[in-house]
């Protein structure tokens, strides 16, 4: 409510030049910007986008991995991986923090991504049909969100930057973990090989996507990169993603499916070939494998979540009206 | 021939894992992104309580098996786990108050349990007791809430304790395996347990606004091995991968 008021007296001097040259000197001195600090309207946006964006991915991720759960295949496996999609959610809970010292609720938020209104990362409209999935998920995917969040520890914005400080030494774990996993399947009987080759042919493409359109076509970032929201372009992190991710599987002996893919002496660089944005395209758009399937089951969720935070609600209530009224005997 | 120190260990064993295994499902799908974490911790709980216990089994059967042997590859006639534990998993109301009323039973037995003659399960129990003290703590505060709620929580909940009353007689069975072990000094005796869970149960409940049932005839045969028809679709869940990848290593 408070951060709502602000925004109102906020916007009354959106586009003051002074308050504007004085924000990107701060940024540029790299200095922290807080929550009651004055910010440019469209930084604010960018943010609340983004974070959310984040959250949303983090809560939704929960799925594809929550499928293994109650199917893994060791006892230390199962505890591993369920307190690693536990560390997802706790995830989205600090994000959903940060999101919301830009006077934003965490309701609305949720509200827009079950309308469909935010987006969450495509990556998670994929399925998971093996166990080795929840390895590829660890390496690749996790992989990815490191290269993407480092970045991100030095945002200009302190609730987001502290945030993903925390989240990064947890996401290095996991993917070490899921690289693990994956080695344990390479190295195991031919069936788990397969396994595991099988769910890199299906991940390695998806994984790339994650770092988003070419810099040619990224809409958002050059003054995302002024604002010291974002630091490095998507091709860039993408090339690094692919230069330590390469070598870690033709260790694990297997094959990724690119065939255009090869090392270049020169640049000391590995090129890919081209990938396929009509795909990541269409996944974005809805069209993805899992896209319905996700929202339906965080619509579940929180559909039949409706009366236990309605009872916590009441309950809450009656005793405070309790409490009142025993102020007042009292007095 | 089972022994009864390895039956005994292996039913706290698998009612630590089936319990687990079924809060674990609330995974991703819980009311609120707060209690979808308090879930899988409690979940986490159990499944460690469940490795300790059946990685000490193992010992005392002595053929080799580890905890995933014998996780992994027995049969439902082979689960010693109590019928209460492997109920599915129902609504959030559900789940609160089974976990409600297995964290009352264990929290104390655990405490007594920690002074066993046997030191592996006393140092297992001297862990858990934290453990369940919390599950204790967060479970009968949900049942408060939703007993003293709204009318629709209030009746979701009292369904719950329809369904789930009959089935909490097994926790306080004594048969011949563990009446040696509890003369022994290495078993707890559950009379012992009765007025302690009895003053959660009725303290919570009266804090809930919730009845409790007369006991009445109540559900039997988890610990003999004789299940309902849930535990053996658990089963097909749990085990997949072992017996479809027969000696595979993970």
């Amino acid at each position: 409510m408070y951060a709502q008021a602000l925004n109102v007296a906020e916007k009354a001097h959106a586009d003051d030049p002074e308050l504007r040259a004085r924000f990107q000197a701060r940024v540029d001195a790299e200095e922290k910007i807080e929550p009651n600090d004055w910010m440019p309207e469209g930084y604010r946006r960018t943010l609340v986008r983004q974070i959310s964006q984040h959250a949303h991915s983090e809560i939704v991720g929960m799925l594809p991995e929550g499928n293994w759960i109650t199917r893994a295949p060791s006892l230390k496996r199962k505890a591993a991986l369920l307190a690693k999609v536990q560390d997802e959610g706790g995830h989205g809970l600090y994000l959903y923090s940060a999101a919301e010292t830009l006077g934003v609720s965490r309701e609305e938020l949720v509200e827009q991504l079950l309308t469909g209104k935010a987006k969450y990362s495509s990556i998670f409209n994929y399925p998971t049909p093996s166990w080795a999935d929840m390895g590829m998920i660890g390496w690749l995917v996790d992989g990815a969100a490191i290269m993407n969040q480092i970045p991100l520890c030095r945002c200009s914005y302190g609730p987001y930057a502290r945030a993903m400080i925390r989240i990064c030494k947890e996401e290095s774990f996991h993917q070490r973990q899921g690289y693990e996993i994956v080695m344990t399947l390479a190295k195991g009987s031919p069936a788990q090989k397969k396994m595991a080759q099988d769910s890199l042919n299906r991940w390695w493409w998806p994984a790339l996507m994650m770092f988003g359109p070419s810099d040619k076509d990224s809409q958002h970032s050059d003054q995302n990169m002024a604002w010291k929201i974002k630091r490095f372009s998507n091709d860039d992190l993408r090339q690094k993603f692919i230069d330590a991710t390469v070598p870690q599987g033709h260790f694990l002996g297997l094959t990724f499916p690119d065939p255009d893919l090869r090392f270049n002496a020169a640049t000391g660089h590995w090129e890919h070939g081209p990938i396929d944005w009509s795909e990541f395209n269409r996944v974005v758009r809805g069209e993805g494998p899992c896209n319905r399937e996700r929202l339906k089951a965080r619509q579940k969720a929180h559909d039949e979540g409706v009366w236990v935070r309605e009872a916590a609600l009441a309950h809450a209530e009656k005793r405070a009206a309790r409490k009142a009224a025993a102020k007042i005997a009292a007095e | 021939m089972e022994t009864p120190l390895f039956t005994y260990t292996l039913r706290l064993a698998d009612n630590a894992l089936v319990l687990g295994h079924r809060l674990s499902e609330w995974c991703g799908h819980g009311p609120m992104l707060e209690e979808d974490l308090a879930l899988a911790n409690m979940a986490l709980d159990l499944i460690g309580q469940a490795r300790n216990l059946y990685t000490h089994a193992g010992a005392i059967e002595g053929k080799g098996r580890s905890e995933d042997d014998l996780s992994y590859l027995r049969d439902c006639p082979d689960w010693r786990n109590i019928l209460l534990v492997e109920r599915p998993r129902g609504d959030f109301a559900f789940t609160i108050l089974r976990q409600f009323l297995y964290a009352a039973f264990m929290h104390p037995y655990f405490e007594r349990l920690a002074a066993s003659k046997d030191e592996t399960l006393a140092a297992i129990a001297a862990k858990a007791v934290k453990e369940m003290a919390y599950h204790v703590r967060h479970t009968g505060e949900w049942v408060i809430r939703l007993g003293d709620g709204t009318e629709e929580s209030a009746a979701r909940l009292k369904e719950a304790l329809d369904d789930l009353w009959p089935f909490t007689g097994e926790m306080f069975e004594v048969d011949g395996v563990e009446q040696a072990l509890i003369d022994a000094g290495i078993a707890v005796d559950p009379a012992v347990i009765r007025p302690v869970w009895n003053g959660t149960i009725d303290h919570v409940f009266g804090e809930a606004l919730l009845t409790r049932p007369r006991d009445g005839w109540m559900q039997t045969g988890g610990r003999r091995g004789e299940h309902s028809e849930h535990l053996g679709h658990l089963l097909s869940d749990l085990q997949f991968l072992q017996r479809t990848y027969p000696g595979a290593t993970w």
